[in-house]
């Protein structure tokens, strides 16, 4: 064994004890599945000082800078912690926007005044930050977006609205993607990026309730909202690039995320420990032919997501479409994800009609929970269609 | 329950470049036309090519020093069947690396001579199906106490250039291995079958009144084949993933070229998204495939091997099956033409998703192996 691999192995060790000791119990209420599903000031809570107790030991960020709250690690040491939050059923790391989308852009592109400004508190979970880009009229078309931005002496006055914000009712920060000129010959032009504070007069999030029956986005409102001018990050004009930049982050096709502990871990081998506790027609469900069958696909389906992941570090593997595995991981994973749990909800026989409440509900309702919960991984952050646009495009070259 | 316990994939620093060269050579001197040349030829492919790879060690590269090969291991045919594949082009490599594998993991050194020969060019097979179910157990051939064969196999591949058949029998009841000279057939014993896939080639064979040469009998008999059909299904999964990628280029070829109503075919999304279905199932494919490079080797396979294997097949078979199909859609009216190559695609993938057992083969083994455990 190396000495490196001894020392990740003696890491890991010490983050399992740690876990096994700090961990926090079942809080008697219902937490989120995911970060997109904060939706009460009692998770919030629990969520933000559990953020800030596994940062407090040096397990958040692990592979940011220390000057600004990190470790300075490799980002092996914090993969490590990831698997142990999941084996450890640890509730979820909440302030995900900032840890994994935010934090990295500032590390990528941001200033040092920037970086020294909000990093910390990111890690931290002092500061909650959301995501200002999708509007009612304009989703998928990000690029057509109408929030106006405009330069007054040293702010910058901002109308319109922002819609699917998740968090927006606790964030103390946004990324907003606003139009500063509505007079440029390509849309995307006239855009500019805000690192915008939330809490001021002007700005109004109200909550939406979801398919799930809870909370965890909102309609954001700006009625003549002030922001300071040095919010702007980046160029007036250049907002577009970095919200491209921020997309990567979102959607895993660049490194570099606090955690990847944003939700409640549920793997193939969870599918298959369920379904091997059910019966069909008096028999053990994982006795019938067809379901052995569909549990191959759905292992294989797993499998291949793993061995792909894998392939990513190896570039003699990727001499063809360099870019590929990258661009393609949220269009395999999400799908995948969406349908075995649609499957394992739907096979506990009359159980399967049963929701989060009932006492007779199979795992509480977990799974036809998490089916629901699972578009927001197939909606947000680029649907499944545009990410085959995507990968169509800017993988096999094909034309818009 | 851990239904996904061996996750590893690597490529060495040899197979890296085992994947470039294979990649050129094939490039060069296979390009389609070359391919098409030889459809309707007797036997399906250029002497000079095949005498190439030899010479370049292809056709021993499984097989230890020992008897004359690279002594690379079996995983590192992957990459040459991948770059193979990816040209269509159709050689007795195939049949001769199996029949390689048989060999040496029934017999070892004691069938030196023939894995030599093997190494050196000459082709060999594996005579294995009866009739044409790869899950039945094909012990159909008998060896008598006169020490002659009677029966027939169908489906030799390269049955019509082999020189070294390693015939699958029974011997009073238990399974033998029958090392078989060509010589020792009578040319009328040979019946070439009509293949769909016209870059191979295959026959039945009578060896009714043959006296093999060598006969290989004992316990290891048993799992050097259970071991053959196995590798067998992951060089055809990696052969497969390269023609799907080829396959893959075509279609993104035509969709970028081709305009109808003003537009360029690729920009309608009924035809865009399924072609990125295609790109993610042959990347998946080719996961599969290195996997499986990755965790076979000299000894019997293992438990992850085995689920390896036919998971690579699995996931070949379903790529190009669906990639031949709509190659041939998506070319429209000139799809459906012989001068397209999505012809090449379609036939490939029908031939291919058969060979060592088809997905619903692989996939109820791979259901008792994965939750029955
Ligand atoms: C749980 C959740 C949380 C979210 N959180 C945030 C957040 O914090 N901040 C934020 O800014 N946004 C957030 N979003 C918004 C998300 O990014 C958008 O919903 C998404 O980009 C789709 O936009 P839309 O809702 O306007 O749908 P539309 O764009 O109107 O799409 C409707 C349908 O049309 C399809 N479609 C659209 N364009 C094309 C095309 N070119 N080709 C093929 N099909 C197409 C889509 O796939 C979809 O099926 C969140 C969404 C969800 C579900």
């Amino acid at each position: 064994m190396s000495d490196n691999k001894a020392a990740l192995n003696a890491f890991r060790e010490e983050v399992s004890a740690w876990m096994s000791e700090n961990v926090p119990a079942d809080p008697g209420f219902l937490l989120p599945l995911t970060f997109l599903e904060v939706g009460t000031e009692q998770q919030l809570d629990f969520l933000r000082e559990w953020q800030h107790k596994l940062w407090s030991a040096g397990y958040l960020g692990m592979h940011w800078p220390s000057e600004y709250g990190g470790q300075g690690a490799d980002p092996a040491y914090q993969y490590i912690v990831d698997k142990e939050l999941g084996k450890h059923n640890a509730p979820i790391i909440f302030n995900t926007i900032g840890l994994n989308w935010v934090g990295p852009l500032l590390l990528d592109m941001g200033t040092d005044e920037e970086k020294a400004k909000y990093i910390k508190n990111i890690l931290s979970g002092e500061e909650i930050w959301c995501q200002g880009f999708s509007e009612p009229d304009h989703g998928s078309d990000l690029g057509a977006v109408q929030t106006r931005a405009v330069r007054d002496g040293d702010d910058y006055v901002v109308n319109g609205s922002k819609i699917w914000t998740t968090l927006g009712n606790y964030a103390d920060h946004m990324i907003l993607l606003a139009r500063t000129n509505t007079n440029t010959e390509r849309k995307y032009d006239g855009l500019s990026f805000f690192l915008s504070p939330m809490k001021i007069a002007g700005v109004e999030a109200h909550p939406i309730r979801k398919v799930t029956g809870e909370y965890g986005f909102n309609q954001t409102f700006f009625t003549d909202a002030r922001i300071p001018a040095r919010c702007l990050m980046g160029e007036e004009g250049g907002g577009w690039t970095v919200a491209m930049k921020t997309l990567e982050y979102e959607r895993g096709v660049t490194a570099g995320q606090a955690s990847g502990h944003w939700g409640v871990t549920i793997q193939i081998d969870d599918m298959i420990e369920e379904l091997s506790k059910l019966e069909h027609d008096g028999e053990p469900l994982l006795s019938d032919p067809v379901v052995r069958d569909d549990l191959v696909g759905f292992i294989m389906e797993a499998k291949a997501l793993s061995l792909t992941g894998r392939r990513m570090g190896i570039p003699a593997l990727n001499s063809d479409y360099p870019m590929g595995l990258a661009l393609s991981v949220k269009y395999r994973g999400t799908e995948y994800e969406r349908r075995m749990k649609q499957y394992t909800a739907s096979k506990q026989g009359a159980h399967s009609a049963l929701y989060v409440g009932d006492a007779d509900a199979v795992r509480g309702g977990f799974w036809q929970r998490a089916y629901f919960s699972n578009f927001g991984a197939t909606i947000g952050g680029g649907t499944t269609q545009v990410q085959a646009n995507i990968v169509a495009e800017h993988v096999l070259g094909l034309p818009k | 329950m851990a239904v996904m316990q061996n996750v590893s994939i690597r490529l060495t620093e040899e197979q890296g470049m085992l994947l470039d060269v294979a990649r050129g050579f094939v490039r060069d001197q296979a390009p389609i036309e070359v391919v098409r040349s030889q459809l309707e030829t007797e036997t399906g492919f250029d002497q000079v090519t095949w005498q190439a790879m030899v010479e370049m060690g292809w056709a021993g590269i499984a097989l230890p020093d020992s008897v004359g090969g690279a002594g690379m291991g079996v995983g590192s045919a992957v990459p040459v069947f991948e770059a193979m594949g990816g040209g269509l082009l159709g050689t007795p490599l195939l049949s001769s690396t199996l029949a390689g594998q048989l060999i040496w993991r029934a017999a070892g050194e004691s069938a030196a001579d023939w894995l030599g020969r093997l190494c050196a060019g000459s082709v060999g097979t594996v005579a294995y199906l009866d009739h044409g179910d790869w899950g039945a157990a094909n012990l159909g051939v008998s060896l008598g106490a006169d020490g002659k064969l009677s029966g027939s196999k169908s489906f030799v591949a390269d049955a019509g250039v082999a020189d070294c058949f390693a015939v699958v029998a029974s011997e009073g009841g238990e399974p033998v291995l029958a090392l078989v000279e060509r010589s020792a057939i009578n040319d009328n014993a040979l019946s070439e079958n009509v293949l769909i896939d016209l870059t191979k080639r295959a026959a039945n064979v009578d060896f009714t009144g043959v006296a093999p040469a060598q006969v290989v009998r004992g316990d290891t008999v048993v799992p050097a084949l259970r071991d053959t059909l196995l590798l067998g299904a992951l060089l055809t999964a990696a052969e497969t993933t390269g023609a799907a990628g080829k396959c893959l280029n075509s279609i993104t070829e035509y969709l970028k070229t081709r305009k109808q109503f003003g537009k360029l075919i690729g920009s309608y999304q009924a035809l865009k998204h399924p072609t990125v279905d295609i790109y993610v199932g042959m990347e998946n494919a080719r996961s599969f495939v290195y996997h499986g490079a990755t965790v076979v080797g000299d000894g019997t396979l293992d438990h992850d091997g085995e689920i390896a294997c036919r998971m690579a097949k699995v996931a070949a078979d379903d790529v190009m099956v669906f990639a031949g199909d709509r190659s041939v859609q998506f070319h429209g009216g000139f799809g459906f033409t012989w001068e397209c190559d999505s012809t090449l695609f379609i036939r490939r993938a029908q031939w291919a998703q058969q060979m060592y057992g088809g997905a619903i083969h692989h996939r109820k083994r791979l259901a008792s192996l994965l939750l029955d455990s």
